[in-house]
């Protein structure tokens, strides 16, 4: 196990470096000028240039990508253009609630897909099945900032059980984790299903039922088991995409996470917060996606790794 | 081996309607494209019944009703997605006067305007009749893509192991966290904006999650032991991938398949919002939902129409998908 | 010499309606009479966007700038809800009779938030610390008028001679041309007054570290979350501000905004009513109360490049201007605009309000063109800002000149990629809106200088049309020498004169001035015109108080 971690750390190294790069040379491939909009509309063209000057834009694209790293180094990620705020001060800032709309999003994602997607396999070709699939199915067509405008308007405002948007107690979780839990949770619930029926045909399973005995508890577990392998990499992924922030859940609940600093960054080119990022979110899907490599030998003992 | 065989004749007698063994297992894949040719011939143990297959899988499909349903549903939007000039009521992008109210509200449903008007006076249904073309297109031809694009990763990557699944594995992680919304953007203004653009960066970023699913099945279903037996006689990996290992990986493509239309339809009202796809008016169903969502408690019509849309569209092809799959015994039991 | 004690500059009070001047002369009164009583309290603002910083040098945009002119002074601003100029720190100025030097005479007892007096070095050493590159101010720009404000610039002078201390509480200005809106700038938020002791400690951070002399200073600030004033009991003005505690709530949403607001957990919108509520909004007896709607100094427009064939010809440019239903677009959005036919909007004095611009006439629009050879239309490019409802308005144009045979096509993209487009020359038709202008101070040059001057037809530049009229630079340079009090109604007509021609030219399709609309709950009031105010927008935050 040892050995193995060690060598995904070095090749989290690498990903990361490779996300850096890659997203270094977008950057700069974007139609925008940051000079120009820091300079605002008001500035003369000596204005423009002597702030390309002072942010070293002017300088060529490998010597700003090696002083940006020299500086990822030192824990400098830069300062933002539009905030003049360190970039570290402005995703210190909304890391905490990031983090817990993440794992509470997917907490409830599970909550609703993990028991539903089983429940359904288990009852195949039933009334109970379609309905459930099919609420699956509304769930993940339904425009997530409807969904949120809905829950406010129904459980926050006419009927105030939750809080108006915001951010603060586990009530104001609730409702942003209930809107990504929705949609992700119709994922779930399918992809569980499709996975439990494919172990239910196992032979002894299928032995077990045909000799009208209820599957043991053991086979139970070992169905679970193996039903929620393709769950475990949506986890894993929705650990490292939601880390990157979920821009719509945060906008309509005013939920202060990284995907609106993001997305407000990419709309002013603020690439220094751009950079900041998408180092996080390439920080925990590295972070994600080992975690889910780990958890599958434990639930599947003969999955091994050299 | 020898047991199977027998162990699938006489399923086969029996008529009983579950998923079959892979031996009438055409690849999984080509039966994902709806052409109705899902039977693309039956691998060599099935051929006893080869003369009656097809009339056999056809009518497993009728006998069963939500496929049915399914496959008129796809049908339908098909049909409209292609006769739309015929079909739409109204120029879709005829901005009407008095398609608002006089303090600029959208109409309500109406005689003249079926599911009424949208935010500058325009048609809905003719809007959404056309919007049709453009959620297809994204929908199946995008999301089909990058189905097909995980599943050879995660397939390779959890067959294969190694250094393979090394490259691969972290490949998917650099792509999960890669800034798709900048690519988009920059690709826009390198080339022109367009759908295609559009198309290909989503089939870019959706891939990750079917490699990353399939590649969990792959790990565990490749462990099992008639594929370590099947090896073990000295069957050849790419037939061993075909015949034991895809079929299991059928339900999940599926799901993925389907419900991915309504993920990406709405993904590439986002990106259009960027100015990297389609542009104004050409109507999405997605980008009808886009530019009217915050109406949503005032003007309903105008998210609930298009959103049904989306939803029947890839409900239907699940509903069509899975029977095909059922029919044509697609899916390994073992 | 001149002299003033309190600065008339006609030429833009006459302007506001009779209302807005009665309404000033009360809150005079009542600001007197009744302060003490009013005093207290606490009013939430919402915003969606998180303030970026509250720095006065740098700070430029839509939610900071009020804050920040809530939290520091300048020499000069505007009796509240008017666009008329005043001394503020300062107690009164002189000019020189060839109108390039302002002596300002300070108030005295004026202290910052960390309790040190303020002293006429620091109003120099703020002004200098704008110009300095260093500082990368947006507003380094205004004040190159300023004699020596370049050689410091340029590294070649430590320090700006033009601006000079005579003693603690006098300061003396020398412009190298008289500047007719000198004062106007000295005003803005570039020019308000921070103290050394505190920039410096702030390390560079200063954007998050405020110390001013306003009627509010900074409690607490979580970032992206929450920013929360309070009253700064020092204030130099008597009776303001009256709130003990004004918090912004950043990240909200504006469609939760509103129904916080009827919850009266947010008491102004900051964003403004979200458009699906407005007309219900109107049509509700009590809502409708909440709302104030008020002129702004702002226009929006199309601007056609006229460097680009076919728009290098003015009869298609007049085509254009044809061919657009400005009442249907104003619909569209709420009748919260009134169609636009010039450049400037009608609280300019220099606004002709009997200029009747150029008729929706589809009919006249495509003989034009047939006339300058396209009988057939043509096909061109329109970008747009893609957040609502610029998408729509940009949608509603490209209709209309599809009706006279020009087709189109519509990019809707970010703001940063239109700015870019527009800069470099290459955008043939943008909608200005989203970023369409507003003056930052009431005067006429502001929209002549930075998007229709030969000076700002550079790439970079935000004069999108590209036009460049050589002999109406000189008269514009002209006007703006006009600077005493008496030659203010000449140089008014000078610039109406300008923009007639410069309509006649038609580099651009005005299509609305839009209207200021903003609501508040019924726990807070002011007085009239302070929810619209022109300078403060969207509202004059030291002028609110709590409701009865």
């Amino acid at each position: 196990m040892v050995p193995y971690l060690l060598k995904r750390l070095a090749q989290s190294v690498f990903v990361l470096f490779g996300i850096t790069l890659i997203t270094f040379l977008l950057v700069f491939l974007l139609p925008a000028d940051p000079a120009r909009m820091i300079a605002g509309r008001s500035a003369t063209v000596a204005t423009v240039e002597s702030i390309r000057r002072e942010l070293g834009l002017d300088r060529p694209l490998p010597v700003q990508y090696v002083s940006y790293l020299k500086g990822l180094v030192r824990g400098d990620l830069g300062r933002s253009y539009a905030q003049r705020a360190p970039v570290s001060d402005l995703i210190a800032s909304r890391f905490a609630p990031t983090v817990q709309l993440a794992l509470a999003g997917i907490l409830f994602e599970l909550l609703i897909g993990l028991p539903a997607g089983i429940a359904a396999a288990l009852r195949r070709g039933t009334r109970f099945d379609q309905v459930v699939m099919g609420l699956a199915f509304v769930g993940v067509s339904a425009p997530q900032f409807v969904v949120g405008l809905l829950l406010i308007y129904l459980l926050a405002y006419l009927v105030p059980v939750f809080p108006l948007g915001g951010y603060g107690t586990p009530m104001h979780l609730v409702l942003p984790a209930v809107a990504v839990g929705l949609a992700g949770g119709g994922w779930y619930a399918r992809v569980t299903r499709s996975a439990t029926i494919d172990v239910l045909r196992q032979d002894f399973v299928r032995t077990a039922r045909a000799k009208g005995v209820f599957p043991s508890r053991v086979v139970l577990k070992h169905v679970l088991k193996n039903a929620v392998l393709p769950v475990v990499a949506l986890v894993g992924l929705d650990i490292g995409v939601f880390m990157g922030g979920i821009v719509v859940v945060e906008s309509v609940f005013g939920w202060p996470g990284i995907g609106q600093m993001i997305w407000q960054a990419i709309q002013l080119v603020d690439i220094p917060v751009i950079m900041g990022g998408v180092l996080i979110t390439a920080l925990f899907v590295v972070v994600g996606n080992l975690v889910a490599d780990l958890v599958y030998p434990a639930l599947d003992p003969r999955i091994r790794y050299q | 081996m020898g047991s199977t065989q027998r162990a699938r004749g006489h399923e086969r007698r029996a008529q009983v309607a579950v998923p079959r063994s892979d031996g009438a297992a055409a690849a999984p894949v080509a039966a994902l494209a709806v052409d109705g040719a899902g039977g693309a011939g039956p691998a060599p143990g099935a051929r006893r019944g080869a003369r009656r297959a097809p009339a056999g899988w056809v009518r497993r499909f009728l006998a069963n009703g939500a496929g049915v349903v399914g496959l008129v549903g796809v049908t339908l939007v098909v049909a409209v997605a292609l006769a739309a000039p015929v079909l739409a009521p109204h120029d879709p992008a005829r901005q009407y006067f008095d398609g608002l109210t006089l303090e600029g509200d959208p109409l309500p449903p109406s005689e003249r305007f079926l599911i009424g008007t949208d935010l500058l006076g325009r048609d809905l249904l003719s809007r959404v009749i056309h919007g049709a073309r453009v959620s297809l297109l994204v929908g199946v031809v995008a999301n089909g893509a990058a189905v097909l694009i995980g599943l050879v990763v995660g397939v390779l990557a959890g067959y294969f192991r190694g250094t393979v699944e090394t490259v691969l594995m972290r490949l998917t992680d650099i792509m999960t966290a890669f800034p798709a919304l900048i690519l988009a953007i920059a690709l826009a203004a390198i080339l022109r904006p367009s759908l295609w653009i559009v198309a290909l960066v989503i089939a870019l970023v959706n891939w990750v999650w079917i490699a990353r699913a399939i590649y969990a099945q792959v790990l565990s279903v490749a462990r099992r032991d008639f594929v370590e037996a099947a090896s073990a006689l000295g069957m050849s990996a790419w037939r061993t991938l075909l015949r034991h290992i895809l079929p299991h990986l059928v339900s999940t493509l599926m799901v993925f398949g389907t419900l991915g239309i309504s993920t990406t339809v709405l993904l590439e009202a986002s990106l259009s919002f960027l100015g990297v796809g389609v542009q104004p008016p050409m109507p999405s169903w997605g980008g009808i939902i886009n530019e009217s969502q915050s109406y949503f408690l005032d003007a309903p019509w105008l998210v609930v129409f298009p959103g049904a849309a989306i939803l029947l569209t890839s409900l239907s092809f699940n509903l069509l998908g899975e029977a095909l799959r059922d029919a044509l015994d697609l899916a390994e039991r073992r | 010499m001149e002299t003033a004690t309190k600065a008339n500059p006609k030429s833009l009070g006459r302007r506001l309606g009779a209302v807005t001047r009665l309404a000033a002369a009360l809150l005079v009164v009542t600001l007197g009479a009744a302060a003490t009583a009013q005093q207290g309290g606490r009013a939430v603002v919402s915003f969606q966007v998180d303030v970026s910083t509250l720095d006065p040098a740098i700070g430029y945009d839509w939610q900071n700038w009020s804050i920040i002119k809530s939290m520091f002074d300048g020499l000069m601003d505007y009796e509240p809800g008017t666009t008329n100029l005043k001394p503020h720190l300062a107690e009164s100025y002189t000019v020189s009779d060839d109108g390039l030097t302002y002596t300002f005479t300070l108030r005295e007892g004026v202290k910052f938030h960390n309790g040190r007096e303020l002293v006429a070095e620091d109003v120099k050493y703020s002004l200098e610390r704008v110009l300095d590159p260093a500082t990368q101010s947006p507003g380094q720009g205004f004040y190159l008028s300023i004699a020596g404000a370049q050689e410091f610039i340029d590294g070649q002078a430590d320090e700006v001679v033009g601006i000079r201390v005579v003693d603690d509480r006098t300061i003396e200005f020398t412009t190298s041309e008289p500047d007719a809106a000198f004062l106007h700038k000295l005003g803005l938020n570039f020019a308000h007054v921070v103290p050394r002791e505190a920039v410096e400690a702030a390390g560079g951070d200063f954007g998050h570290q405020p110390v001013g002399t306003g009627g509010f200073k900074l409690r607490e600030w979580v970032l992206g979350q929450r920013l929360v004033l309070e009253r700064n009991p020092d204030y130099f003005e008597a009776g303001v501000p009256y709130l003990d505690e004004l918090v912004f709530e950043i990240g909200v949403d504006p469609n939760v905004a509103f129904l916080r607001l009827q919850r009266a957990e947010v008491d102004v919108l900051g964003d403004g009513i979200p458009s699906a509520r407005f007309t219900e909004v109107m049509a509700d007896p009590v809502l409708s109360q909440q709302v104030a709607m008020g002129e702004q100094m702002q226009t929006g427009y199309v601007t056609i490049n006229v460097t680009t064939p076919p728009f290098d010809d003015v009869r298609v440019r007049q085509a254009l201007n044809m061919a657009i239903n400005k009442d249907r677009i104003v619909r569209i959005i709420n009748n919260r605009a009134v169609p636009a036919n010039q450049v400037l909007p009608p609280l300019f004095e220099a606004h002709d309000p009997a200029y009747e611009g150029y008729p929706y006439d589809p009919e006249r629009a495509r003989e034009l063109l047939a006339e300058a050879g396209y009988p057939n239309g043509f096909d061109t490019v329109l970008y747009a800002y893609n957040v609502a409802p610029n998408d729509r308005i940009a949608q509603a144009i490209q209709a209309d000149l599809a009706e006279i045979g020009v087709n189109a096509e519509l990019r809707t993209q970010a703001q940063s990629t239109v700015i870019e487009a527009g800069g470099a020359g290459e955008a043939p038709l943008i909608w200005s809106g989203g970023m369409a202008w507003i003056a930052d101070y009431p005067d006429p040059n502001n929209f002549y200088w930075p998007i229709l001057a030969c000076a700002s037809n550079i790439p970079g530049g935000w004069n999108w049309a590209r036009y460049c009229r050589e002999d109406l630079e000189e008269r514009a340079a002209v006007a703006d020498t006009l600077a005493r009090a008496d030659q203010a109604e000449q140089r008014n007509e000078e610039w109406r004169q300008i923009f007639l021609e410069i309509m006649e030219d038609a580099p651009w399709i005005p299509i609305f001035h839009e209207l200021q609309v903003s609501m508040h709950s019924s726990r807070v009031t002011g007085p009239e015109g302070i929810f619209t105010d022109p300078m403060h927008i969207p509202v004059h935050y030291e002028y609110i108080r709590m409701a009865e």
